[in-house]
């Protein structure tokens, strides 16, 4: 098929010294792309993905996407490990990949004088990966170190339990283990590569020292000779549990940590930013969020509190975390789901609300500090597919939530009664 | 959710290597003293202000250690003007960033606001230069949240404990001694007088670096500069002492062995030269050497023990001449699943040993400098990593030229440097061997105790 280029531009980020541009590139064989060109420094960075994570993986061949990521760049085409990895240090070349739940990622980072050459490596990264047993053994080995790292780690055990609580009987509650980890076979990871990493699943922004010629040339070079479509098994809903339920490991620590969370909403959902600005007033991070004042600020009992929303593909959560000596676990737990309960109960204050706002909007752009950043935001964007004019017009999404939103909202989502919790350590005066 | 982590000065540090070619800094004083560093990058409207203190947790003395990091949490406490809280309210109601972190040689807090608000953070920043006004019920509080955060960054982590210890016993006198967060028993016994006293001897403006990259000129900075900050007389502050640790006669050895642990790890510290105490001409070529030995996938330890050999899973080595007293040159390892660990301790000490004999290939060097170099081109593409290595250097003795000339320092350094630094470093009486090891249960020679004497790692530093 014979395309001209197509651009469409719209505004990342204007100002006085500068404009920032988002720009739609279609290459000719029709592979799209968005590109911020930047040329102050010689340097490009892509950050591309595919939609298709670790939900894929078969029941007992958990880490089966994640152990492809580990291999992608561990020999391809006619270099093995050691010289594929020697090749991209001498080009100065930054190329990882990595899968969660719903997508399979990558990032490339070149300097301009490799442009080329880093490209090539990606498609036959991409294409032509070798998966040597020697390699396989390797990243194998690396992924069962790193589960033993996760079992002294409290935050990583409540990670996995909580996961497994709140999604139960689904792809996202299920983690790794030594035994999923062995029985991946070589055919399974050719498999997983060749039937989930193609062009219609695919989403990739570059930002940089590239002009859209350049670049259109180059996403055929590296994507064109991928599969156009994979039909992949579908995915079942996650039915996320309301029930209220408590599970506690315990681990002989000083400190227990808290995980706890509901059914959230998902990225579509049209009371998302009102359930963004809850959430900031409640837990979002900031040190003047309800949870930070209440647990920490008044009253000492952690370093932090938090919250989130968790929206995936299939499923969503709002989750949040408290860790804290084991003899004030019950109270911290107390004091949470009392602010849990409030947010529904009544308004939050005309300043407050016109406090949040503002801080979510003044500190978007603070997340832009450099190209792989940037890329890395085109890239949310798009699997969201929330428009290239988004960033025109999420001031003004944000901007309509009413504190009536926020109440309504807050009382739909936040239930203490409903709460899924694990907690991992020595909590005292608590009981499954 | 998780959004408060070491994560600023665990970057700055991974780019270590980055040019004032690359940065293009402006720089002038104010007459109180006060250093000002101006990191231009225009690419999107928003400035990263960083003021950065001369005082760390080395400058701590015996039963207060942790006070410099406890001061940095009250930092937020209020001022005669601004109650407590309030700054940070104040930035997040601005659409701003803000948080701290303290080091063993500094003290850093900054905001990250949209270039308009620049103004608005830097007269709250001064204002708790000169004005800090503490109450006992809020740093009671205050104190139980650094407990926590001592234990969850360390008492609850068996990693983080070992690497505790085994500072202590490499550094066996002076600040370096203790962790950053510092011991247990001392958090749980400073006084608010203390906090007042430790405020008043080291947050002067002479002892402070301004620090703003971003979406601003000097030219525009100054005047601000001199407004809010130039107001602050100049007072004297302490010498700060980092005097070369007693000669170290015998290898130690440490270890945890604990039925908590489930992967075994081998770490080994080597007490090192910084580019201003010890043999300071080894400041760049152990930079190359830790690149070389363990600096990623095509390393010399990486190739042996990791590809060829199949021992262990990861190698690493770390080394950071940016310090005011000495350094820490760090090697790890973690053994593959079903190696004892003996076998990766022979193969491992038997690498250090030929390299210490033997030194670098000249293949080995020239990729190091390469990939160094290349590391300050991707240095300048972020706005905040300029102003990182700046304050770093700056509060550890070194100069803006310093800075400048690192390239041409870095280019110039030769094989037979690097093996000299070498024998100099891997000698078994300066080094402290950490080993994490599982334990059936009643085997445990450490427990988690919450009153135990307790860890940061090789890189300290805690965030607010």
């Amino acid at each position: 098929m014979k395309k001209a280029l197509f651009v469409t531009a719209a505004l990342l980020c204007g100002t006085h010294a500068s404009a920032l541009t988002i720009e739609k590139v279609v290459s000719p064989s029709g592979i799209e792309a968005w590109l911020v060109e930047d040329h102050k420094n010689p340097i490009i960075a892509a950050d591309f993905s595919f939609a298709a994570g670790a939900a894929t993986d078969p029941a007992g061949k958990e880490g089966l996407a994640s152990m492809v990521a580990g291999l992608l760049d561990e020999g391809a085409g006619d270099l093995d490990a050691q010289a594929f990895q020697s090749r991209l240090e001498d080009l100065a070349v930054g190329m990882t990949f990595s899968a969660d739940a719903d997508n399979f990622s990558g990032r490339l980072k070149t300097l301009t004088d490799n442009r080329d050459a880093a490209f090539d490596l990606l498609r036959l990264a991409l294409t032509k990966a070798r998966f040597d047993a020697d390699a396989v053994a390797r990243v194998r080995g690396q992924m069962q170190v790193g589960l033993q790292q996760e079992e002294q780690d409290p935050q990583a055990i409540a990670g996995r339990a909580f996961a497994a609580a709140i999604f139960p009987d689904h792809p996202y509650g299920r983690a790794n283990t030594e035994a999923s980890l062995k029985a991946i076979s070589d055919a399974d990871l050719k498999g997983w590569a060749g039937g989930h990493l193609s062009r219609d699943r695919l989403v990739v922004s570059v930002v940089g020292d590239i002009t859209p010629q350049q670049l259109g040339a180059l996403l055929d070079g590296t994507f064109a000779g991928m599969p156009a479509k994979a039909e992949l098994a579908p995915i079942a809903e996650a039915q996320v549990p309301a029930k209220g339920s408590l599970k506690i490991i315990h681990r002989p620590i000083p400190q227990s940590v808290v995980e706890f969370g509901e059914p959230g909403i998902k990225r579509d959902d049209p009371d998302w930013y009102t359930a963004y600005v809850m959430n900031y007033i409640l837990g979002g991070g900031s040190f003047s969020s309800h949870l930070m004042t209440e647990v920490r600020v008044k009253r000492g009992l952690a370093y932090g509190a938090y919250t989130g929303l968790e929206p995936y593909r299939h499923g969503a959560v709002v989750a949040g975390d408290v860790a804290t000596r084991n003899d004030k676990v019950a109270e911290s737990l107390k004091v949470v789901k009392e602010e849990l309960a409030k947010m529904g109960k009544a308004d939050v204050s005309v300043p407050e609300l016109a406090a949040a706002k503002t801080y979510l909007n003044g500190a978007f752009p603070l997340q832009m500090d450099s190209t792989t950043a940037i890329a890395a935001l085109l890239s949310v964007v798009q699997r969201d597919h929330l428009g290239i004019d988004y960033f025109d017009r999420r001031a003004g999404l944000i901007g309509k939530v009413t504190a009536a939103d926020v109440r309504r909202v807050s009382g739909k989502l936040l239930d203490p009664d409903k709460l899924t919790v694990v907690i991992v350590g020595d909590p005292k005066g608590m009981a499954e | 959710m998780r959004p408060r982590f070491l994560f600023l000065a665990l970057m700055a540090l991974a780019f270590r290597p980055a040019v004032a070619q690359v940065f293009n800094p402006e720089t002038f004083s104010l007459k109180n003293g006060l250093q000002v560093v101006v990191i231009p990058n225009h690419r999107v409207p928003v400035v990263s202000h960083m003021v950065w203190y001369k005082v760390g947790s080395a400058d701590e003395v015996a039963g207060h250690t942790g006070l410099a990091h406890m001061v940095e949490h009250m930092m937020f406490k209020g001022t005669k003007t601004v109650g407590p809280e309030e700054f940070s309210r104040i930035v997040a109601a601005n659409g701003g960033q803000d948080n701290a972190f303290t080091n063993e040689d500094y003290t850093a807090f900054y905001q990250n606001v949209s270039a308009d608000k620049l103004e608005l953070v830097m007269k709250l920043e001064a204002d708790r230069m000169a004005n800090l006004a503490l109450k006992d019920e809020a740093f009671q509080n205050e104190r139980q949240v650094v407990i926590e955060e001592r234990r969850m960054r360390t008492e609850n982590q068996p990693e983080a404990l070992l690497q505790e210890q085994m500072r202590a016993a490499l550094f066996l006198d002076g600040g370096y001694h203790h962790p950053v967060i510092g011991w247990h028993q001392d958090i749980d016994s400073y006084k608010l007088q203390d906090i007042v006293d430790f405020h008043k001897r080291w947050y002067a403006p002479n002892n402070a670096i301004l620090v703003v990259s971003g979406d601003i000129t000097a030219a525009k900075l100054k005047p601000l500069a001199e407004k809010y900050y130039g107001a602050i007389p100049a007072r004297p502050t302490p010498v700060r002492a980092r005097p070369l640790d007693p000669t170290p006669v015998a290898q130690r050895t440490l270890e945890i062995r604990d039925e908590d642990v489930h992967q075994p790890s081998w770490t080994r510290y080597y007490l090192a030269p910084s580019y201003h105490v010890g043999e300071t001409q080894d400041g760049d070529p152990l930079q190359l050497l830790a690149e070389i030995i363990g600096g990623g996938p095509i390393s010399r330890l990486y190739k042996s023990l990791v590809v060829d050999q199949k021992l262990a899973a990861s190698v690493s080595a770390e080394y950071d001449p940016d310090s005011l007293g000495q350094s820490i040159f760090a090697v790890a390892t973690t053994p593959n699943p079903g190696i004892e660990m003996n076998a990766l301790a022979a193969a491992i000490t038997a690498q250090l040993k030929d390299i210490a004999e033997h030194g670098v290939t000249d293949a080995e060097l020239s990729r190091a400098k390469n990939k160094l170099r290349a590391e300050t081109v991707y240095a300048r593409d972020s706005y905040h990593t300029g102003a990182m290595v700046f304050g770093q250097v700056l509060t550890t003795g070194g100069k803006i030229e310093d800075v400048e000339a690192w390239p041409q320092k870095i280019a110039a350094v030769t094989k037979e440097q690097i093996d000299a630094a070498a024998k100099r470093l891997l000698r078994d009486e300066k080094s402290v061997t950490g080993l994490l090891l599982p334990a059936k249960p009643g085997e445990a020679t450490v427990v988690s105790d919450p009153n135990a004497e307790g860890a940061q790692g090789l890189i300290g530093g805690n965030v607010r």
